[in-house]
């Protein structure tokens, strides 16, 4: 009971007082997580109509899912353009954000704004005009054009990331540097980026997760033999359900879960 | 005398080469920028300029408004934008209602519990979209969870119609948009000085007066900013409305995919396409305007 009448913030109101407010958190916050946890049991039910919880445990949609060739091509494409986008955004990203850190003109606030363009142009804008320019490029349902868009899309990221990374580092470190003879390519090598490197890595994970879940650019320019698992995904939610998609869905929470926890890790040892 | 004025002149010579060389170094670094400025230019500007070209175009490949005038006159897209916003200011506002709360409450937490259950915003943020959506089928759908759920509880005997429909869409685009007002709204909450309530509380404001006349109006920024930011995503959003509205929803993004992949409509679907970029970014400079007045407000709070 004591919990209850004892005081809760500065202005002395009690738990009890403000009980509700928990409840209302606690719901909200379930609202956020379960929806989504909540079909990893699902995903191992047997029968068509997913069951919560299963009557009989069982991993027949994962058979579904790793014996169709169709999802296994999908899944290839999407984790091949995930990593070369990983690869292309982080280094051009975190380059980017290192020159408009030191450079520092009166001018790079426009610039940054140019480098966020593609978090602010409604996503349906980019991808028709991503699809138009790949039209006139003979660059449809290519893996580089994929890599390439995608990128695009996650360079903002990278570059918001390592910014801030930049932002909490003493920039006089490589004054020192380079005082004492290094290049400035080499200063950066071996004292700032091993010194911003939690920033680079949440950067790239970033870049990999924003590809990976990529639907609406896919849609457009990816098909064929190089359809991403997204847009298959999508097209067969537009269909039908079809439980595969629960276990695929499993599967891209377990790796979103692993990502953020890697995320959060790297965020610790910054602190 | 002459040596000195010599040295001063060898001084100021060289000053003037360490400036040039520091313009020089500093050019040079921002070339770092090059790629990312070439990358987001090349796939995305240079298309997206071509895009606003082409909404002028008209049918006959002249120059003209008739692609905007057709979506002044059109009954049908007078219909689309009034769902678009319809969605979108519902959707801003329940995000509002449930998002404040638990917000209020993180930023009251100590730092390490609020770490643990900002887990629970970051999940659903770092979850696939498409994941989300499909899951909200899955549970809202006829004989889903939710369904047989309140059966099971009695409240009801038949299943509701909960997806498909203007309410499905509703509860997965609130539960998919909730992680951009925590987000800044946090942020912006955790800036507040605690000392000015404390102040209050010391002048004898009551715990519900001391948040609404103390906290609350210090708080609105954060709040209007991340309520832009879940408006201005809602106007654009595709994927949920797709496969919750089954297609009795028909949004902004959703008509312009149609335009080009079934009519090859480029005009219709450029002007459509410049239309919600302008209203997005309108809604975008308010946002940063309003944050940038907070940032203002709380560092001139620490100092005062």
């Amino acid at each position: 009971m004591s919990w209850f009448s004892a005081p809760a913030s500065e202005t002395q109101i009690t738990h009890g007082a403000r009980l509700w407010l928990y409840i209302v958190s606690g719901l909200v916050m379930m609202f956020l997580v379960l929806p989504s946890l909540i079909v990893i049991p699902m995903s191992f039910s047997e029968s068509k109509y997913l069951e919560f919880p299963p009557e009989v445990w069982s991993t027949y949609w994962y058979g579904a899912y790793f014996d169709s060739k169709a999802w296994m091509n999908a899944t290839q494409t999407s984790f091949t353009v995930a990593v070369l986008t990983l690869f292309l955004a982080t280094p051009v990203g975190t380059l980017a954000a290192y020159g408009l850190h030191v450079s520092r003109f009166r001018f790079s606030i426009y610039i940054y704004v140019v480098l966020s363009l593609p978090l602010m142009v409604p996503i349906i804008m980019i991808a028709i005009g991503v699809f138009f320019l790949y039209a006139k490029l003979g660059m449809i349902n290519s893996i580089h054009g994929l890599v390439l868009a995608h990128s695009m899309l996650a360079v903002p990221l990278v570059v918001v990331v390592v910014a801030a990374g930049l932002k909490s580092y003493d920039m006089n470190q490589e004054m020192v540097a380079r005082s004492l003879g290094a290049s400035r390519a080499r200063a950066f090598l071996t004292i700032t980026l091993p010194q911003i490197r939690f920033s680079v890595i949440t950067g790239a994970l970033l870049a990999f997760l924003t590809s990976l879940d990529e639907v609406i650019v896919a849609l457009f320019v990816s098909g064929g033999e190089h359809a991403t698992i997204t847009r298959r995904m999508f097209n067969a939610l537009r269909d039908q359900i079809d439980p595969t998609i629960a276990s695929i869905s499993t599967l891209l929470i377990v790796i979103s879960m692993l990502l953020l926890i890697a995320a959060q890790v790297f965020g610790k040892e910054r602190d | 005398m002459v040596a000195i004025s010599q040295d001063t002149m060898g001084v100021v010579l060289n000053a003037h080469g360490l400036a040039s060389d520091e313009r020089r170094e500093r050019w040079m670094v921002f070339g770092l920028c090059g790629p990312a400025l070439f990358l987001i230019g090349i796939v995305m500007v240079v298309p997206v300029a071509w895009l606003f070209g082409l909404s002028f175009v008209g049918a006959d490949d002249t120059l003209s408004w008739e692609n905007y005038e057709r979506l002044w006159q059109s009954k049908s897209y007078a219909r689309i934008f009034k769902t678009t916003f319809e969605v979108a200011f519902v959707t801003t506002g329940i995000c509002m209602l449930i998002g404040y709360p638990l917000t209020y409450m993180m930023a009251q937490l100590p730092r390490r519990a609020a770490n643990i259950a900002m887990i629970t915003v970051l999940l659903p943020f770092w979850t696939s979209l498409l994941v989300r959506t499909y899951a909200w089928l899955v549970l809202l759908q006829r004989k889903g969870l939710v369904n047989g759920w309140l059966i099971d509880a009695g409240i009801i005997d038949t299943p509701l119609r909960l997806v498909h429909n203007f309410t499905g869409n509703l509860i997965g685009m609130s539960q998919i948009m909730l992680p951009f007002l925590v987000l800044p709204l946090y942020a912006s909450m955790r800036a507040i000085d605690p000392d000015y309530v404390k102040a209050a509380a010391n002048l004898g404001a009551g715990p519900i007066a001391a948040f609404w006349r103390v906290f609350f109006p210090l708080s609105l920024p954060g709040l209007f900013a991340g309520m832009l930011l879940v408006f201005v995503l809602s106007l654009g959003f595709f994927v949920t409305p797709v496969v919750l509205g089954g297609g009795r929803i028909i949004m902004v993004a959703m008509r312009i995919e149609k335009s080009i992949s079934l009519y090859s409509n480029w005009g219709a679907a450029s002007a459509l396409a410049v239309v919600l970029l302008v209203l997005t970014l309108a809604c975008l400079v308010v946002a940063a305007k309003l944050l940038k007045l907070d940032k203002l407000q709380s560092s001139g709070g620490s100092e005062g």
